[in-house]
């Protein structure tokens, strides 16, 4: 591991964080925990290991600490602004605003899978040991993601579900 | 197998090419039987096209210069308190920049304890580097495009006239700038890039009531290196992400011009 390919997978890294938590502070500052982290935790690395699931399995499970510890909410102060940009095309039959609306509304976990099999384009193998859950739970949480969105997205699912505080 | 019932399951790891050969075809062949499960099929589809579209510009994002310095080894980008104190003197700069150098190192070393009171120059510049440095939409208040109106306005602003220095010999282009917060009153903050899209603050402040000069001198805070100098009542810090060497570069294209209105 050295700073090229480090920075290498940054756009990765970023894409996925954006993706999974939403607002583009918080989630570059994910992207910069995970990198400390990582040089923190550089003696684990083995050598012969592929850099990017082990810096996701990094960011997961920061991304877990997060979760579990009681924060404040943050609210972006450039709200006004589009955090993606919004295409005029006609031909996208999504549309973004809908999509991250949608996105937003599923449970994390179900978000995690579907994006590392989405976006990332993960075999389901590595998505079990990114997230370090079973293959099993991964096609139960992709499988429940998919129809999930697809359900908002067509104006099928009631109001978002109150979760479970366990 | 291949005549065991489709599942929910077999149709997403058929989707996501998860499936051995055989149950593929075997899937493939059921779906064309099953039209209402392909049409779920075309929306996961679609929900995937969509997701790459809605993300891919992330890809394509200057990279924040936070980032950047946290791809480098800790070594070369100490993190957290700097290893030294942040009053750090570069004798080759100050050979270089000033006639009477050594005069002004035994001053500058006073005003560090008389200043302790109050959030030095070099550190009043630096967060203000990291906090606006990286944001990719809205870097500046007033951008180059408006240099006018921004000189006008900075120069009103602060009771006095400033004005961006020219850094295009040094690679570096000016974005805009904005005013800021400073200790007792208003501070203008001149932002630059080059062509990779590393970013570099001038960070411009009318509150020096010592009115005293100082040599060049070199703070390092966190991942940002800063070269800062006082020259009448102005407080002048130049921060950016890039090495020493070539940031003291800049520093002294920056000193000359303004020594030359």
């Amino acid at each position: 591991m050295d700073s090229q390919t480090l920075l290498a997978e940054l756009p990765r890294l970023r894409r996925y964080a954006r993706a999974l938590v939403g607002e583009r502070c918080a989630a570059d500052d994910l992207v910069q925990d995970t990198l400390e982290r990582a040089w923190a935790r550089f003696g684990q690395w083995r050598a012969d290991g592929d850099l990017r699931p082990w810096l996701f399995a990094i960011m997961h499970n920061l991304r877990m600490d997060q979760l579990r510890k009681p924060r404040l909410d943050l609210v972006p102060i450039d709200d006004d602004v589009p955090e993606l940009p919004v295409r005029a095309n006609q031909s996208d039959r999504i549309e973004v605003a809908d999509l991250a609306a949608a996105l937003a509304q599923l449970p994390e976990e179900q978000r995690a899978v579907l994006l590392l099999v989405t976006l990332e384009e993960m075999r389901y193998a590595d998505v079990a040991s990114t997230l370090g859950i079973a293959v099993g739970t991964v096609m139960s949480r992709l499988s429940r993601g998919r129809e999930h969105l697809r359900q908002i997205l067509a104006g099928e699912a009631p109001s978002p579900q109150l979760r479970v505080v366990r | 197998m291949n005549s065991s019932p489709v599942t929910d399951a077999d149709l997403h790891a058929f989707l996501d090419g998860e499936l051995p050969p055989e149950r593929h075809r075997a899937v493939e062949a059921w779906l064309a039987a099953h039209p209402d499960a392909r049409r779920r099929l075309e929306s996961f589809r679609e929900q995937q096209r969509a997701l790459r579209r809605m993300f891919a510009p992330v890809l394509d994002e200057p990279l924040p210069e936070a980032l950047i310095q946290a791809s480098r080894p800790p070594a070369a980008a100490p993190r957290g308190r700097p290893r030294r104190p942040w009053l750090q003197l570069v004798a080759g700069v100050l050979m270089t920049c000033t006639g009477v150098a050594g005069g002004w190192i035994a001053r500058g070393q006073q005003d560090a304890v008389g200043m302790a009171a109050v959030v030095p120059l070099p550190r009043q510049a630096a967060v203000a580097h990291v906090v606006f440095s990286p944001d990719v939409k809205r870097p500046v208040e007033i951008r180059a495009e408006h240099e006018d109106q921004l000189i006008t306005w900075l120069s009103k602003r602060l009771g006095t006239a400033v004005r961006p220095p020219r850094l295009t010999a040094q690679g570096f282009e000016l974005i805009g700038g904005r005013l800021l917060p400073g200790s007792s009153g208003p501070v203008a903050q001149f932002m630059y890039h080059d062509a990779s899209g590393q970013r570099l603050t001038l960070y411009v402040s009318t509150e020096n009531a010592s009115n005293r000069d100082t040599a060049f001198r070199f703070a390092q805070e966190g991942p940002v290196n800063v070269f800062y100098w006082i020259d009448g009542k102005f407080g002048y810090a130049l921060s950016a992400g890039i090495p020493k060497d070539t940031l003291a570069g800049v520093a002294t294209a920056v000193y000359e011009q303004l020594e030359r209105p």
